[in-house]
């Protein structure tokens, strides 16, 4: 019985802005579980890398925490002073943001980069150690140790996105969550950065929290799948079930709509749009788009609960 | 209001001045301007409250009467410098081939020249007096050369824009695509870059005119401060002579500034998309 | 003349001359043919540097080629007319990739339909442009009275691109080129959108370049394909053919890493090729250094298309037991071409 390292408990930031409180997330709630997989699959508004921000605490301003609990290894960090956070980033838990590759420093070379992240977090290392730190961390990410006295714009987009994974990983962190690491590269080059990271993982006994819209992607590589809309987390459930047995009609229609190798079909898209953050229709906020809905579905919010053994899904219809 | 508080201080100075010449208009007698309406040298008084100069004039009333004078100055030539300039940066940037070459490289020689020098020059050849709206078009014949060349950056970024592309494919001719999908996005742009012309503009005609070569007759701040080097104003104590010019100045380009860095705000599209 | 539009021979080199070491090639000896006879779906398909956006352009006569040339109705776009040029413009139409960028901030979006409306003089009176605009939004899915009058902003990602293929439906023309049509919006959008694509083609008769790096979708619409890789053709045909059985290494790559929306997991094979070294100027195969199968001959000349199938062509000296197929009749594999023998008044022949 694997423990859970880390636990996240109704979960819920909002943006302030002039229009309007926009419930970018709203009441989430998951656990993942050591040497886990975890994924978040939703579409643009959906939340997901509003939450992946907040378990780290970076959401800033108009954006706000307004409530919750995360836990990691049972220490509770909304409890933490924001310097002990700090240290906890990349040492404990670490994130390879969206459009990282983007953000790496385009003067400083890639070694130079690695190390400023062990020395900020007070690696007492001599330069040697550093040296051998950053080649062992390149060559875990499969990039070859000449990369090290590169600059960012030598690199290409997959390599780049490499050399973040080995700036998140260097410090060992327990949990690693990933958001977007691939939009932007090919398709085949997707694949080595995913295949990179899947090994990072092991090497580290770490467990990986994977953001994403690409259904496809995210499927492939995680043991467990979260669908999110609106903000909310719709369904929680182990990746097989997600698509021989969805739960939620969000998540139905979702594959219903994504387009497959295997056959021509018709196309199946999901009416209507998606709802505003800031003027989210009461009840379920899937109502307006989906088939199946109620009168019940119209007033009252539905609860997340475990329909089946370990998924979790959010919705009136179900048993 | 709170978001773009430099707009805010900018407008409220320039308003101040506004309404210090509007008042200044009603209440005080613009005739005292000119020499010998009064006891020359008084140091600030109930009668005169910004004191008088050497020759008599009531310096309340030059102040009143002159700055009205240095702003129109400094509109004339801004609006002419940055009319020419939008002209001449979008045909540049948008046609680009040889009409791009001429312009941009008559901006560029001009832009090395230094300013003052030629303004001098041009100046000194007057023979007769100058006037106020001389003055300005003297200004106005180096106010376009920098515009010229920012708005044409502008330009050449704006028309790679997806919009710009199917308009073209949507049968827009190029007058046509300048002035009905380029020109609206670039008018906040546009308006700070006037802003800041007009500021220069006020810049080198007070420079002109300390130097002697300005309209002698007109009671423009800059050749108050003429006077005020000529009398060895400084040296001689007459403080009050001196301080109300520049402190005038110092509003006008304060307001001026803080206008246009409300207005850089304003243009700077991240901020502008933000609903 | 049947042939509506056509690339022949068309290279495109950015970047110095043709011999300069830092040009790149983006589009090499490309030709391709949309006749106007029967309304047809080709996709073609290609990761960056593919050179698919490069054919795009030329298509649209936005960018010149290098050599070859590009044809409207048997007329060089060079040296075309105004009169055929307005003509082309009706007859071939555009959508673009990035709903966001094509919108002009300052106005509605209401602007990018009335500006062809008034520029090619689509209707009388305002009512009756509004009544054109109505019709097509329509068409597109779209509810007039939710649509007109909003700004770009206030409308969703989805939305907006459909309104940009109602624009492109305005004109009533022959061809419309998209250009990654949803690769920028939501997965549940996509579908709409490429639905409406699909029903111009079969309700309008209206053809369809559909130019995209997401082969699923590709496979969805068309019944066409062309895989391009670094500006070449590796393999055109029946699109169930090429998807279902790939027969250039590089296809073969390119859906094996394509993660599948599925409870199987088929990422499991490591690629079957390495990483991509930047080489300009190569002669030969253009994937023969990641290419396992490859050998000398791979590196002295790019293989030419080899006709493995009534409808496929592969560009790979593995099947070169096939008889050679020329570019000027890859275009003989696609569906309903129903032509084997060598058409048009023989145009440039390139010598590599």
């Amino acid at each position: 019985m694997k423990a859970d390292v880390l636990r996240v408990q109704g979960l819920v930031v909002h943006y302030h802005t002039s229009l309007g409180a926009v419930k970018a997330a709203d009441k989430i709630s998951f656990s993942l579980k050591a040497d886990e997989r975890l994924g978040f699959a939703g579409e643009s508004g959906s939340g997901k890398s509003t939450m992946a921000l907040a378990i780290l605490r970076m959401i800033k301003p108009p954006g706000r925490i307004e409530a919750g609990q995360v836990w990691l290894d049972g220490l509770n960090l909304m409890s933490l002073s924001e310097e002990e956070m700090r240290q906890l980033r990349l040492a404990r838990i670490a994130m390879v943001p969206q459009g990282s590759m983007n953000s790496l420093n385009p003067v400083m070379r890639i070694k130079d980069q690695i190390a400023d992240a062990l020395r900020d977090h007070g690696a007492a290392m001599s330069r040697r150690q550093v040296a051998e730190r950053v080649r062992d961390l390149l060559q875990s990410v499969g990039l070859r140790p000449e990369v090290a006295t590169m600059f960012p714009h030598e690199l290409s987009g997959g390599m780049k996105q490499r050399a973040c994974i080995a700036i998140a990983i260097s410090l060992r962190p327990k949990v690693i969550i990933a958001d977007e690491p691939t939009s932007a590269l090919d398709v085949v080059v997707q694949k080595q950065v995913m295949e990179t990271l899947a090994r990072v993982q092991k090497e580290l006994e770490a467990s990986v929290i994977l953001v994403g819209h690409d259904m496809g992607l995210v499927a492939q590589f995680v043991d467990r799948l979260g669908v999110m809309y609106a903000g909310k987390l719709v369904e929680v459930s182990p990746v097989r079930d997600i698509f021989t047995k969805p739960l939620h009609p969000y998540t139905q229609m979702l594959i219903a709509s994504l387009p497959s190798l295997e056959q021509k079909g018709t196309f199946r898209g999901i009416p209507g749009l998606p709802p505003l953050l800031r003027d989210l229709p009461p009840g379920c906020a899937f109502h307006p788009r989906c088939p199946h809905a109620v009168d019940r579905c119209q007033t009252d919010e539905p609860l997340s609960r475990e329909v089946r053994p370990d998924s979790w899904a959010a919705c009136h219809l179900l048993p | 209001m709170r978001r773009n508080i430099s707009l805010v201080v900018g407008i409220v100075l320039l308003s101040g001045l506004v309404l210090f010449v509007g008042i200044g208009h009603l209440v005080v007698d613009t005739t005292k301007a000119r020499a010998l309406s009064a006891t020359p040298l008084q140091p600030p008084s109930f009668k005169y409250p910004f004191g008088t100069d050497r020759q008599g004039r009531d310096l309340l009333a030059v102040m009143v009467a002159g700055t009205p004078l240095t702003l129109r100055i400094g509109f004339i030539a801004g609006f002419l410098g940055v009319g020419i300039g939008s002209i001449l940066g979008f045909v540049s940037a948008y046609y680009r081939g040889k009409v791009d070459v001429i312009i941009r490289g008559i901006a560029d020689i001009g832009l090395t020249v230094p300013g003052l020098l030629v303004l001098i020059i041009i100046a000194v050849s007057i023979k007769e007096g100058l006037t106020v709206d001389q003055m300005a078009l003297i200004v106005a014949s180096l106010a376009w050369l920098s515009p010229t060349r920012t708005i044409r950056a502008q330009v050449l970024s704006l028309r790679e824009r997806g919009y710009v592309e199917v308009a073209r494919l949507s049968g827009m001719s190029g007058p046509g695509i300048i002035f009905k999908e380029m020109m609206p996005n670039l008018l906040p742009y546009l308006a700070a870059t006037l802003v800041n012309a007009v500021s220069n503009a006020i810049l080198a005609s007070v420079g002109l005119e300390v130097l002697g070569l300005g309209p002698i007759e007109s009671p423009t701040l800059g050749m108050t401060l003429y006077w005020v080097n000529y009398n060895a104003a400084l040296i001689n104590g007459w403080w009050w002579w001196w301080t109300a010019p520049i402190v005038i100045i110092l509003v006008v380009f304060l307001g001026l500034f803080f206008l246009t860095v409300g207005l850089d705000e304003i243009a700077n599209p991240r901020l502008r998309r933000a609903v | 003349m049947t042939t509506l539009l056509e690339a022949r021979h068309v290279t495109k080199v950015f970047g110095g001359g043709m011999f300069d070491r830092n040009a790149t090639v983006a589009l090499e000896d490309f030709s391709l043919r949309i006749d106007s006879d029967r309304p047809s779906i080709t996709a073609v398909v290609g990761e960056s540097g593919s050179g698919k956006t490069t054919l795009a352009r030329l298509l649209l006569g936005l960018v010149t080629p290098t050599r070859g040339q590009v044809l409207y109705g048997g007329r060089d776009l060079q040296t075309m007319s105004q009169t055929d040029w307005r003509a082309f413009r009706r007859d071939v139409q555009v959508i673009f990739q990035d709903p966001y960028e094509v919108y002009n901030p300052f106005y509605r979006v209401d602007h990018v339909l009335t500006t062809p409306v008034a520029k090619f003089k689509l209707a009388g009176t305002k009512a009756e442009a509004r009544a054109v605009i109505d019709d097509v939004l329509k068409a597109v899915g779209l509810r007039p009275e939710e649509t007109l009058g909003r700004f770009p902003h206030q409308l969703s990602g989805g939305q907006r691109q459909r309104v940009m293929v109602a624009r492109a439906l305005l004109l009533r023309p022959r061809l419309i080129l998209a250009d990654e049509p949803v690769s920028m919006v939501d997965a549940s959008l996509r579908a709409s959108i490429l639905g409406s694509l699909r029903k111009m083609n079969v309700e309008r008769g209206i053809s369809i370049v559909y130019i995209t790096h997401d082969l699923a979708t590709a496979y969805q619409i068309s019944e066409n394909i062309v895989v391009l890789y670094r500006g070449s053709v590796a393999e055109a045909g029946d699109v169930e053919l090429v998807v279902k059985q790939p027969h250039h290494p590089y296809t073969q790559l390119l859906i094996s890493s394509i993660p599948l929306a599925s409870a199987e997991r088929t990422w499991t094979a490591e690629a079957v090729a390495g990483p991509a070294i930047q080489t300009a100027g190569t002669t030969g195969c253009k994937f023969a250094d990641r290419c396992p199968s490859a050998t000398s001959p791979c590196l002295q000349a790019a293989p030419p298309l080899f006709q493995t199938d009534r409808y496929r062509a592969v560009a790979c000296y593995l099947y070169q037991g096939t008889p050679a197929l020329s570019m000027d009749n890859m275009v003989s594999v696609f569906a309903g071409s129903g032509k084997t023998s060598p058409v048009g008044s023989g145009g440039t022949s390139m010598e590599p």
